[in-house]
This record gives C-alpha cells, structure tokens and sequence, in this order.
C-alpha cells in the first residue's frame, strides 16, 4: 500500500519535472499579479506595506486555483485516471499523494518566492518571516481543498472559472487567517493565534478534503 | 466465479439495457455484441465498478462487489477505449507504474519481456507521445503479460491492431483462459479465442 | 397541496408585513426605518434554514441513491439564493440611513455574501453537468462540503470583523426587542417558509416531469399519443 502511495507521488513529480512550464506559469502569474496592485495603486511604501498582507494572499490564492486544472483533467483525458480508481488500494491514500505532488510543484515555489516579493511591498523583516509560515501552513490547505472543486469539475465544459467559484468561497478562511498573521506583525503583535487556526484548519482538510475528494472522483468517472 | 443479475443502464435520458444477467466461470470467455450505442462499454464499466448500475447487482465468488470493492479490484484488470498512459512517460515507465499501483511483478527485466512479447521491445524507452497509435494500443495491452488477475474486461482490444499483434493477443488470452482465467471481451471482429465455455451477450434496445 | 402552501404564505405575510409596519412601536434609536428589519431578518434566518435543509436533502440522496431527496435539493437552491439576496439587499437598505453606506463590511452582512456564493457555485456546478444522476450527485457532494465549512467561514469572518474594526459597526445592533417586534418577524418568517414550500414543490413538480418525459406517466399526462 505505502508502496503504491510512493508510486503516485514519484510519478506525477516526475511528469512535473518533464513539464516544466506548467510550474513555470503558476510562478509567473503569482509575480505577475503582485506586479499588477502597485501600478494601479501608486508606489508609496506606506501604503503598499499595509496591503501587502491581502494582496500577497490573493495572489497566492488565485495562482493556486489557477494550477488546479493540472491536478486531475490530464489523468482523466488520457484514462490514467480510472485506472487509478480501479487500482486496488483505498483511492483516499493515492488522492493525498497527488495533492501532495501538487503542492511540491505549485505550493512550494510561491511560499519560496513570497518574500521576495514582500520585499517589494516594503515589508519588513519579521512581517517577511510570518509572510513566509502562513504560506507554509495554508498553501497545503489550498492545495487539498482545491482538489475537491477539481474533481467535481471533470469533464464540464467552462470548468476553469466553475472551479474557481465553487473553491474561493471555501479558500476564505485561509486567506483571513493568513492574511491576518502578516498583519499582526505588522502591527507589533504575536501571529501565533492566527498560525495556529491556520496549521488546524490545514490539518483538517487533510483529514477530510481527500475522502471528499475521492467520492468527488467517483461521481466524475461515472 | 463472477455473476450479474438484472443490471439496467441508464445514461442521460436513454435507456441502454434493462436486466442484463449473466454467470461467468472459471475458463469462460463471454462476448458482449451489439450496435454501436447499445451500451457495450457502459456494461464493462459497470462490471470493473466505475459506473453505477441504475438496478442489479454483480457478485464475485458468490460475495456482493459492493461490500468488497477493494478484494474485487485486485482480481479484476480492464483495458478500455482510453489507454490510460501518460504521453511524458517512456513505454516501459508507464508499464511500471501501473504494475506497481496494482501489485504486478513490476522490476525492469518483466517489463521488458511484457514489451518484448507483443512486439515493442524496443519502444521501451521510448516517450510514448512518439508511438503511432497502434504501438501506444499494445503498451497498454502489454500489462496482460505482467498481471495476475483472473478477470479480463477487454473494450475492444483487437481495435487499431495490425494482423501480427491480433494473433499474439488472442494467444496471450487463450493462454490465460486455459489456466483458469475469465475473459469478457467487446469486439467487432472475429476472433478465435479457445475457452472452456464461451457464451455470447447481445446488448440490443 | 401547492396551493394550500401558497394561500397560507400570502396570509402570513399580511399578517407579518401589517403587525411589522403598523403595530410595531417606533424604535428610539432608529426611527421608522428599522421596520425593514421585518423582511432583512427573517430573510436571512430562512437563507441559512435552506442551505442546511438542502444539504440534509442532498445528504439523504447521496446515501440513499434516493432521486426525490435529490431533486428537492435542487429545487430549493434557487429559492435560498433569493433570500440571502434578499437578506442582502435589505441589509443594505437599512445600512443606508443608519451608516451612510450602501454597504457595510459587517460579520452578518460578509457572512450571507459567502453564503450567496456557495449557493450560486451549487446552481452553477448543476445546471453545468449533463447527465442528471451525476449532477445530483455531485451537487449533494458539493453542498456537504459547503455545509462544512459554513461554521467555520462564519467563525474566520466574525474573527476578521473584530480585528480589523472594533467599532460598532454591526447589525447586530438591532433595537431592543419589543415582543411585537419579534411576533412580526416570526410571522414573516412562516410566511417565507410556506413561500418557500410551496415554491420548492412547484419546482420539483417541473423537475420531475423534465427528468421523466420519456416515460409513459408523463406523455398520458401531456396528452401526446403513445
């Protein structure tokens, strides 16, 4: 079984690697995004620094939802994916080593790339440091309850912008949480509160994301 | 031993078949004919399980699929329309990794006589975005070599397959049916598949 | 039975709209008004009554393979999203007068907006999937998810709203409850219900004949020869 979960796991990181300009994009627009609020909102420190914390979140939040059609439309194009539901070990274990591979490739080099963009917004040091946990605890949220929107959506026509809308509501705590412990620090206080709801809610949709997920997955390969 | 009662399809607005029963032994080959459109393909993926049948059940050894999925899914291997490789990965990669997910013999020297004995050894290495679609049909063909499952559901495994590879194919299939293995097959050709009993299905609205 | 739902409705919302506007006292605080409070309120209670009963419909179909709790699923989605509009919308009107603002960023307020999304999202991933059984299924699947999380999204919001304000901006800051006042609110609030029934009925009516007009019940009824 743990065998099978490593299978998974090795085999999409390494169609991510023999494919790199899917990572490439997603980092790209996480830049791009970022880019974009300073030129329609003037470059005054003061009040860059202040938005930072939302803006960053944002850009976050979109990029992932935009690398979610990666996650599972491919492998169900090309039949690998009920192969995958026809496996025979619990589809959960092989769910969490996709979102897992996901999160490497899409999660990972913006919590990588966040700071120095804050950089950018005129962030300091401290407020860079609790920048870069809150990514640590949330993207993997991101990432697994991103999936379930992802595998409700295969097959549908329009199922990028249907996916971001059923995901972004969902996306909120997260981004409330996060947002919020940049802000703290900012403000001279601890982010220790909002880190730990963000570390429990992303323990909790690791706990149920991918059993909706993989019920989610059933009903699209019907 | 794997038997179906009264399996009805319905997909959208469109009634497929209604009350499909049938019992499969140990050595049986079992045709599934009709018109194109006549639910052929729905009725194997309601028998692997990937598709809900609106009324019926299927059992396996007299045990209820359903209270079992996982034990069936080990016994059970389909190839359907879909051939189920990744385009980025070589021939013998994606050999590899499907026999890994389902518990095969899956180290490199199988793999590459799984290839070798139906006729693309040496595409193995081979990005499989490159193969013609006939040699990508015998990659996924090439796991009949490596499985141990008693139960074949087969969508039309004959389909895009030159002359050589039929003969090899039907081979492989009467080999697993003479050591007590099931066979459920779609096909419009003719084939001569030698079983211990082989009964015909005919889908028909 | 429809039309029972829908005469109880119309003589409940008299009743609640008269008591509202007219035996009512005027609040001190607010002047005449706060009687919006009489639509936005109950509004609101029965926009979350309908998400958790269209999720326990949903639920009950997912568990049960049963068609009927399903399709009542659907049918009360679009109902639910009028009243959280509804909630919405009022909400805003009473912010107006009392906040100079047509909107207000307030826990209750941000909170039914989120609602209204996970409403449409469910509408949207429906009407979207082709096959009936499947966009059932996957419908249920999406409004248990939803469900799930409404506490937690209401808890994140509420969380934000104190952080960032501390002020008194809030809707919550509702005049002090004459019994009068919470009769007419109850009163409207049946008369949303009976509404709500009788529109949910009305639209499983129409579902169910769209998903069976191939069958022989529906082309007798229609009158179409067979």
């Amino acid at each position: 079984m743990k065998d099978a979960w490593v299978t998974v796991l090795k085999r999409d990181l390494l169609l991510a690697l023999r494919r790199r300009s899917d990572v490439a994009t997603t980092l790209f627009f996480f830049l791009i995004v970022s880019s974009l609020f300073p030129l329609g909102i003037g470059p005054e420190p003061a009040v860059l620094s202040s938005i930072a914390p939302g803006v960053l979140w944002v850009a976050a939040l979109l990029a992932g939802m935009l690398s979610l059609s990666r996650l599972f439309a491919a492998d169900f194009a090309d039949g690998s994916l009920e192969q995958m539901l026809l496996a025979p070990q619990p589809l959960v274990l092989l769910v969490a080593a996709k979102v897992l591979a996901h999160w490497i490739v899409c999660g990972l080099p913006v919590v990588v790339l966040a700071p120095i963009i804050g950089l950018q917004y005129a962030l300091p040091n401290d407020a860079l440091l609790a920048l870069v946990e809150a990514l640590l605890l949330g993207t993997p949220a991101l990432s697994l309850i991103g999936a379930i929107g992802a595998a409700l959506t295969l097959g549908v026509r329009g199922s990028g912008l249907l996916t971001a809308l059923l995901v972004l509501p969902l996306y909120i705590p997260v981004l409330i949480f996060g947002a919020g412990a940049v802000a703290a620090v900012q403000h001279g206080m601890s982010a220790q509160a909002h880190l730990s709801l963000l570390a429990a809610f992303s323990l909790l949709s690791l706990v149920l994301a991918p059993l909706a997920t993989a019920a989610a997955l059933r009903i699209s390969v019907d | 031993m794997l038997s179906a009662q009264s399996l009805t399809c319905i997909r959208g607005d469109r009634l497929l078949f209604r009350d499909v029963s049938f019992t499969l032994e140990a050595g049986g080959v079992l045709y599934v004919l009709g018109e194109n459109g006549s639910g052929k393909s729905s009725l194997l993926r309601i028998l692997c399980g990937l598709m809900t049948p609106e009324t019926g059940t299927i059992s396996w050894s007299g045990e209820q699929v359903k209270s079992n999925t996982e034990g069936y899914r080990s016994k059970l291997l389909y190839v359907g329309h879909l051939n189920g490789l990744k385009d980025d990965l070589t021939a013998a990669e994606n050999l590899q990794t499907s026999a890994r997910l389902s518990s095969y013999k899956s180290d490199a020297e199988n793999v590459s006589v799984a290839l070798g004995a139906i006729g693309i050894g040496r595409c193995a290495n081979l990005p499989v975005r490159v193969l013609s679609q006939g040699q990508k049909r015998r990659v996924a063909l090439a796991r009949l070599w490596l499985t141990e499952s008693p139960l074949w559901i087969l969508d039309e495994p004959f389909a895009a397959l030159d002359s050589a590879s039929i003969g090899v194919l039907q081979g492989r299939i009467n080999q697993h049916v003479a050591k007590g293995g099931m066979a459920i097959i779609t096909t419009h050709q003719d084939v001569a598949i030698n079983a211990q009993s082989t009964q015909h299905l005919r889908l028909d609205a | 039975m429809i039309p029972w739902f829908a005469w109880m409705a119309a003589v409940f919302a008299m009743i609640g709209l008269y008591v509202g506007f007219a035996i009512a006292p005027t609040d001190f605080q607010q002047g005449e008004a706060y009687r919006i409070i009489f639509v936005h309120v109950p509004a609101a209670w029965m926009s979350m009554i309908i998400y958790i009963v269209m999720a326990a419909w949903a639920a009950l179909g997912l568990v049960l393979n049963a068609r009927l709790s399903a399709m009542m699923a659907q049918a009360l989605a679009p109902t639910g999203a009028i009243f959280t509009l509804l909630a919405l919308v009022t909400g805003s009107f009473w912010g107006k007068p009392m906040w100079g603002t047509w909107w207000v960023w307030d826990a209750r307020l941000t909170s039914e907006l989120i609602l209204l999304f996970l409403y449409l999202g469910f509408i949207a991933l429906q009407s979207s999937i082709d096959d009936p059984r499947k966009a059932d299924r996957a419908g249920a699947l999406l409004a248990l998810v939803g469900a799930v999380n409404v506490p937690i999204i209401y808890f994140s919001v509420k969380w934000w709203n104190t952080l960032h304000q501390g002020s008194t901006i809030s809707m919550g800051a509702a005049p002090k409850m004459v019994t009068t006042m919470l009769i007419g609110m109850l009163l409207m609030a049946l008369a949303f219900w009976m509404y709500t029934i009788a529109v949910a009925l009305m639209r499983v009516r129409c579902i169910m004949l769209e998903r069976e007009r191939s069958s022989a019940w529906v082309k007798e009824l229609s009158g179409v020869a067979s």
